[in-house]
């Protein structure tokens, strides 16, 4: 993952830990329960602090490396805090030869920031995902939780721009 | 032993199903759907339903997926079949008070035929369907998938009863061999094989896994299966776990598919409540449960040994084998690892026998395969074909050919580990060993339809990309061999590659292909080496002409506005990005090439066509 520019300005949170108590109750005594309780973490605070793992690797009785090992492995894990609104462009096949380079083109343009990127005033996060499934709606983005389909780049500036504005 | 109450669907449930003259509108509710609001037209409906006094007359029910994707959301009137495509909630009155009251289609939201501009009715006569034959599928678009009465009233667990109660596990593996299942997860191993090697195994526990992993790009046959016929799955397993001898197992599906998991975690619980799952089920003394497990966005998991690797909690990297999983799997312990069309196919083969199975399809290939059809072709979506058909079939006449009047360039099966075929390839007939033969691959059901727009080059850069960021990095091979690849294929892609630059593509494949650990490294120079060996002529292009010949290649294009066709009328100007666009009011505007980032934004803009592309500069 490429962080060169996610320099997020929104200062620092303090992190309720006690969060996790419930995730640990329900997960605690299972094996292979660390990747289901990374994903619980990082639906709580929307990434993965670096005391949360540290929480972890103390709770399961693993090494921070091991926690941060997996963590690190899988796509859907982030470390870095991420922006309010968070746009996952497809580059799956269908969505590639469909356009998704030259909106991925339009996008660096605009807000000048690659995949994997987070826009300095923390507004937006681009990412790359390789298919959502829904090809035949080709290209396709994920904006917030919603799909939108058949993509042009001026339609995606468009409604990017009003969702970050709306908010 | 008398059939346990508990198979014997409620009555309505029946009648819903298999009544033909049942009143009912279907709403596919798949993913494609949902994201174009069918659950609103379904509200919508049912509100119009009930404003006319019909709300126990008609039912409104959410389905599996149609497959016609593209043309979603898609409802279907019944009795009639009406097929309607692309309805909008505000559509809801209409096709209430016309079709279910006045009786009469409504012909704004039938399908239209692109090529002879007729409206299309009912829809097995839609050309898309004309070729098709669902039998995995079958209960997709029929069955309310949250509905474990709907799955009963079409024999579900009757191939489960049968097993437990009258099979022994040995003749349940003679069947499944008989039957000739080959892994739908686009290996080809026979799964009756695998089952008996797992049996064979003395160690307990034994674990059945299903592999619901799909992570090739631009495929999404498993989904539609666990989102639209959940039970299937879970059927297939339980019996395959009586097989093997395993009393638990592992549903992993990735996480970018919420949906197919919430349904799945609703068909678990309503088979554990009807005791098909848990303890002494159906009475026969055989125990057995199942659980999802979500992946966490790694390609690498839809390999067997990775898969089982991420249920542990581990870094999903793969192992090398054998041992195989059916020795030494998930915990050490002996697993069966299949993909989700293997185990929803395992109640139909033990339902109507393994005669019945090889009676479709192909003699060494029997049975149907499922593809996502997508890319440039009319008509995509989810198809289910007989093995045999040829792909030019599939391509020309259930997806009605290349859109928009371009020419067919290359058709990719089997994603990033797959490879393209030509034109003079399209009569391949699909099946296993055809496909593998000419350099392609079944896989596990992507078909991508690339016209010539399409610059073949880019497309094999794009595959290694996608190889580079899902490596695991556990063996060099694959690690640094598909690094190395796609610097070369980067290099080309911009003008700055040498015809030695293809003699070393080959020596890194076969490196790759030789030394890795695992199927991917194994075949991800698969779409590359297919690259080279139909479409030489692109390649050569690019690096002697420094020409991209699908004019996509940014550093070989350039844009440039026609004079004669250019009416100025400002709108490509105010769209472009990096003001490189000059030029007054009614005036001919110009590109300057320095600050054009060649985003093509003035090209998508101009509504007279006047912006060309230019290869080589």
């Amino acid at each position: 993952m490429n962080t060169g520019a996610s320099n997020v300005v929104t200062p620092p949170e303090s992190i309720d830990l006690s969060l996790m108590d419930p995730i640990f109750a329900k997960y605690g005594g299972n094996r292979g329960a660390l990747i289901p309780i990374l994903q619980n973490a990082q639906e709580l605070y929307n990434y993965l602090p670096k005391e949360v793992l540290q929480l972890i690797a103390r709770q399961l009785g693993l090494s921070v490396s091991k926690v941060y090992g997996v963590a690190t492995f899988y796509a859907q894990f982030y470390l870095e805090r991420r922006g309010r609104h968070i746009l996952k462009l497809c580059d799956g096949t269908a969505c590639h030869v469909k356009g998704t380079p030259v909106l991925m083109t339009a996008l660096e343009d605009r807000y000048h920031i690659g995949p994997g990127e987070t826009t300095p005033d923390g507004e937006l996060t681009v990412e790359i995902v390789y298919c959502l499934g829904s090809c035949a709606l080709a290209p396709v983005a994920v904006l917030n939780g919603e799909v939108v389909g058949r993509l042009r780049q001026e339609m995606l500036l468009r409604t990017v721009k009003k969702q970050i504005d709306s908010a | 032993m008398s059939t346990p109450i508990s198979l014997t669907p409620q009555p309505e449930a029946t009648l819903a199903v298999n009544d033909p003259a049942h009143r009912w509108i279907a709403v596919c509710m798949g993913t494609g759907c949902s994201s174009s609001a069918s659950t609103e037209v379904g509200a919508a409906l049912r509100e119009e339903l009930v404003k006319n006094g019909l709300e126990n007359g008609v039912e409104v029910r959410r389905t599996g997926c149609f497959g016609f994707c593209e043309q979603g959301p898609i409802t279907v009137v019944y009795p009639d079949e009406t097929f309607y495509t692309q309805v909008k909630p505000q559509n809801a009155s209409k096709i209430v008070q016309e079709h279910v009251v006045g009786g009469q289609p409504v012909e704004r939201l039938l399908y239209k035929d692109p090529a002879s501009a007729v409206l299309v009715e009912k829809w097995h006569e839609i050309g898309f369907y004309g070729k098709q034959q669902r039998i995995l599928l079958g209960n997709c678009g029929v069955i309310d998938p949250e509905n474990i009465g709907h799955y009963l009233a079409k024999d579900g667990y009757q191939a489960l009863r049968k097993c437990l109660l009258e099979l022994t596990p040995e003749e349940i593996i003679d069947e499944m061999i008989s039957s000739n299942l080959r892994g739908r997860g686009g290996g080809g191993f026979p799964a009756g094989m695998k089952w008996k090697l797992a049996r064979q195994t003395q160690s307990w526990p034994k674990y059945v896994i299903c592999n619901a992993d799909e992570g090739d790009p631009g495929a999404f046959m498993d989904r539609s299966v666990l989102e639209g016929d959940p039970h299937s799955v879970i059927e297939g397993m339980i019996i395959a776990a009586y097989a093997i001898g395993a009393d638990r197992g592992y549903i992993y599906c990735r996480a970018e598919y919420p949906l197919a998991i919430e349904r799945l975690k609703i068909a678990l619980a309503q088979a554990r409540q009807l005791g098909l799952l848990g303890e002494n089920i159906l009475g026969s003394g055989f125990n057995c449960d199942l659980e999802v497990k979500e992946g966490a966005g790694a390609f690498v998991c839809g390999e067997e040994t990775a898969l089982m690797a991420s249920i542990m909690g581990e870094r999903g990297q793969p192992w090398p084998r054998p041992p195989y999983p059916a020795v030494a799997g998930v915990w050490g312990q002996p697993s069966n690892v299949n993909n989700v069309k293997s185990y929803a196919y395992t109640p139909r083969i033990m339902r109507n026998g393994a005669d019945w199975f090889r009676s479709i399809g192909t003699e060494k290939s029997p049975g149907t395969a499922v593809f996502a059809l997508t890319g440039q072709v009319q008509r995509t979506g989810l198809i289910e074909v007989p093995m045999g058909i040829t792909v030019r079939e599939i391509i020309e006449d259930i997806g009605g050919g290349v859109a928009l009047g371009k020419r067919f360039k290359a058709v990719q099966t089997g994603g990033p580990l797959g490879g393209c075929l030509p034109e003079q390839y399209l009569d391949t007939p699909v099946d296993f060993d055809s496909l593998r033969a000419v350099g392609a691959v079944m896989g596990s059901g992507g078909m991508i339809v690339a016209d010539e727009t399409t610059c073949m080059v880019e497309f094999a850069r794009y595959f290694m990309k996608f190889v580079v960021d899902e490596s695991c990095g556990k063996c060099p091979p694959c690690r640094i061999g598909s690094l190395r690849m796609l610097e070369i294929l980067d290099r080309i892609t911009e003008g700055e590659g040498t015809l030695e630059d293809l003699d070393e593509l080959h020596r890194l494949a076969e490196g790759m292909q030789r030394g890795s650990l695992c199927g991917l490294g194994q075949l991800a120079p698969s779409p590359v080496l297919s690259v080279l060996r139909f479409f030489e002529d692109e390649f050569r292009a690019h690096i002697i002409d420094k020409a991209c010949p699908a004019h996509k290649c940014k550093a070989l294009i350039t844009f440039d506005i026609v004079a004669e066709l250019c009416t100025g009328c400002m709108v490509c100007g105010r769209n472009c990005g990096s003001n490189a666009i000059t030029g007054e009011k009614r005036g001919v505007h110009v590109i300057d090439p320095d600050l054009c980032e060649r985003c093509g934004m003035c090209a998508e803009v101009c509504k007279f066509d006047a912006v060309r592309i230019v290869s080589p500069r």
